[in-house]
């Protein structure tokens, strides 16, 4: 969707401010809303690109005034409203006033533990050929989806590289509407700084993203 | 916020969908084990270790996983060799994406609209208010994390470490190195 997180290319957000010696968390609520999420989202109600797709549903103009962990805090709400983990009034009441939905499955801590060291690979075998292959030129497609994309703006109808070949992966655009994991091909493709932000832009950059078969048409 | 988050938590804990040990672990993992150490070692070996140097590249996730340090949010890893003539830097415009088994979580600025919005389009203005000035002729590739694929940079080794250990070496990564924000540490500010 062309919502405020995609923001790549923007202007007037000032200089990045790095803050020196910076603590892990903020503040005591961050580590758990943190924790929180993590959990919720590894019990299988919700998958990370659902995750990914509320929190940049949140309109723009209160995205960009929420702090990194408070747009976590409005897309956990958010969540478990939607996918029936709780509902509105016992979110305002701020305790279970019902009995729990039996979609989800507790996450354990071995669970979580297990998460952890082997991570949610998200390949998956191929359902055919690959399309394109390194050296290929491609054009990013002019597409502008409501609901949650991998393919940022600044890249859309821009032409590319295809610099490697990474495998098939879960379709993120599918996943976060729970479509399953609608396997494609993904590849990297490499911009030239110029073809993205013009002829008075530095001759000696260049943007790398990784790209699925969809977001890709042949030239 | 903290209101908030207390709701949230005893509904799920209540109803039982998320176990309060999971949580403990979480937060004990992400703010007290896994951070930029872990980089730092996996770029120190392979600064001394020219196959593990080339497995690094051609494999990164199986090559981290051999020391310990795949997992959770580094299951795809590409390995970006930073050299005289090419510098890597790294960001996720959408969000936030990161190596976490590597570098732990995330700093705000890896987060914040300035580094997201202008890392694409102005790499070398923003490499610049981090400190690091590149020689003009040096090409500069943005990775946009936008998929399961993280990335981890490895710089360029610093000069005068001819001979030194592993462990002293992974002393001089920092960081910011490791994104391309930054340079690794050179001999004269690290005390031997």
């Amino acid at each position: 969707m062309n919502g405020a997180a995609d923001m790549g290319g923007m202007h007037g957000f000032g200089p990045v401010q790095v803050e020196p010696n910076e603590a892990v968390f903020h503040a005591d609520w961050e580590r758990r809303i943190f924790a929180l999420n993590n959990a919720a989202g590894a019990s299988g109600a919700w998958t990370l690109d659902a995750f990914r797709q509320t929190r940049e549903s949140i309109p723009p103009p209160e995205y960009l005034s929420l702090s990194y962990y408070a747009l976590w805090v409005v897309s956990l709400e958010n969540l478990m409203i939607e996918h029936g983990l709780a509902t509105a009034e016992e979110i305002a009441a701020g305790r279970s006033l019902g009995p729990a939905n039996p979609v989800a499955t507790k996450a354990s801590a071995a669970a979580i533990a297990r998460m952890i060291a082997r991570g949610t690979p998200y390949d998956r075998p191929p359902p055919g050929l690959a399309k394109f292959k390194t050296g290929d030129r491609v054009r990013a497609k002019n597409m502008h989806p409501k609901t949650h994309t991998r393919l940022p703006r600044y890249v859309r109808g821009h032409v590319g590289v295809i610099a490697r070949v990474d495998g098939c992966h879960v379709f993120p655009d599918s996943n976060a509407i729970g479509r399953g994991d609608d396997p494609h091909w993904l590849y990297t493709v490499r911009f030239d700084g110029r073809e993205l932000w013009g002829e008075n832009s530095d001759p000696t950059a260049s943007v790398s993203l990784a790209a699925w078969e969809p977001y890709l048409e042949p030239l | 916020m903290q209101l908030r988050v207390r709701a949230l938590e005893t509904i799920l804990t209540e109803k039982g969908y998320v176990d309060p040990a999971a949580l403990d672990l979480l937060i004990e993992t992400y703010e007290k084990k896994i951070g930029p150490r872990n980089g730092a070692r996996v770029v120190a070996k392979a600064w001394v270790d020219p196959l593990y140097r080339r497995w690094l590249f051609e494999d990164g996730a199986a090559a981290v996983g051999s020391l310990g340090y795949g997992g959770n949010k580094s299951e795809h890893l590409i390995a970006l060799e930073n050299t005289p003539a090419v510098h890597n830097i790294v960001v996720c415009t959408l969000c936030s994406c990161y190596p976490w088994s590597l570098l732990g979580l995330p700093p705000l600025w890896y987060k914040s609209a300035p580094y997201r919005s202008r890392a694409v389009a102005d790499p070398r203005g923003v490499l610049l208010e981090f400190g690091v000035d590149l020689p003009k002729n040096v090409e500069i590739c943005v990775w946009d994390s936008t998929s399961e694929i993280r990335y981890l940079v490895v710089p360029m080794r610093p000069a005068a470490t001819d001979g030194w250990r592993e462990e002293c070496l992974a002393d001089l990564v920092t960081r910011e190195s490791m994104i391309g924000t930054g340079l690794p540490k050179q001999v004269d500010e690290v005390a031997r």
